[in-house]
């Protein structure tokens, strides 16, 4: 498979880029606009997991590879920091009051509900969170 | 994302359009929490421009919400629509917020 790709610092302050890098391969692809706006809060979501948690100590970098499967769209995003495969994490519990919801835990709820299919593999060095929106809904067609 | 605030009867209108995301949410939140500290209690937020949200957009609107419920305030949401109410939906947030349709709606509801 052929990718697209971009490299940036994990830093919040890049989301804008990422956005337009992976917003503008989406468009390409021909994804429509209900799974674009999933995939991006998706991208959002990883990306900001990684800003958090993935470089503790030190300045770290991502990668977003953007690619065709058939009729899915393929977006990879990768890390190189210590393994942490963030699909561990448990849902948040969504039908809490206001006071008792916590802050927090959306991210990945997310990610898993807004892509058609998700999983984390540890390569070379590398955590890799593999996201894959297909072009029709499930079920349809 | 551009935010603009005013003044209507006793409630504090905030408009927020473009994207309340992990870039900008802190900036939602700031204002919000200032006018807080400042007294203001009641606030409608005004979706109608706003095209984007995520996790930590709706962090900024849980903070505030909390806030303002622990001083007898309260906040509600007009205008959430689209893409932006999915995003609510699929997180439950849509069912623990007050929303209404426009923001003259609620307004009636708090005079």
């Amino acid at each position: 498979m052929k990718y697209d790709k971009i490299q940036c610092v994990a830093k919040v302050e890049n989301l804008i880029e990422v956005n337009e890098f992976v917003g503008g391969c989406a468009d390409r692809f021909g994804l429509d606009t209900k799974k674009r706006f999933g995939l991006l809060v998706a991208v959002e979501e990883a990306f900001v997991n990684i800003c958090s948690y993935a470089y503790p100590d030190k300045e770290g970098e991502v990668e977003f590879a953007c690619g065709v499967d058939g009729d899915a769209f393929v977006l990879e995003v990768s890390d190189n920091g210590s393994p942490f495969d963030v699909l561990t994490l448990p849902d948040p519990n969504t039908t809490l009051d206001i006071m008792d919801r916590d802050i927090g835990g959306l991210g990945i709820y997310f990610i898993r509900r807004l892509t058609d299919d998700v999983s984390y593999r540890r390569e070379k060095g590398r955590n890799i969170l593999r996201l894959v929106l297909r072009r029709t809904e499930e079920g349809t067609v | 994302m551009e935010m603009q605030t005013r003044k209507e009867g006793s409630a504090i209108v905030v408009t927020i359009t473009g994207r309340l995301d992990a870039v900008t949410a802190p900036q939602y939140e700031k204002t919000v929490t200032d006018l807080i500290s400042g007294g203001e209690i009641v606030f409608v937020v005004d979706f109608d421009g706003l095209d984007y949200i995520s996790s930590a957009g709706l962090r900024g609107l849980l903070v505030t919400a909390k806030l303002l419920k622990a001083k007898g305030g309260q906040i509600r949401f007009a205008n959430v629509k689209g893409t932006v109410k999915e995003v609510f939906d699929i997180s439950g947030f849509g069912s623990i917020f007050q929303m209404d349709n426009s923001v003259a709606a609620a307004l009636a509801t708090i005079s």
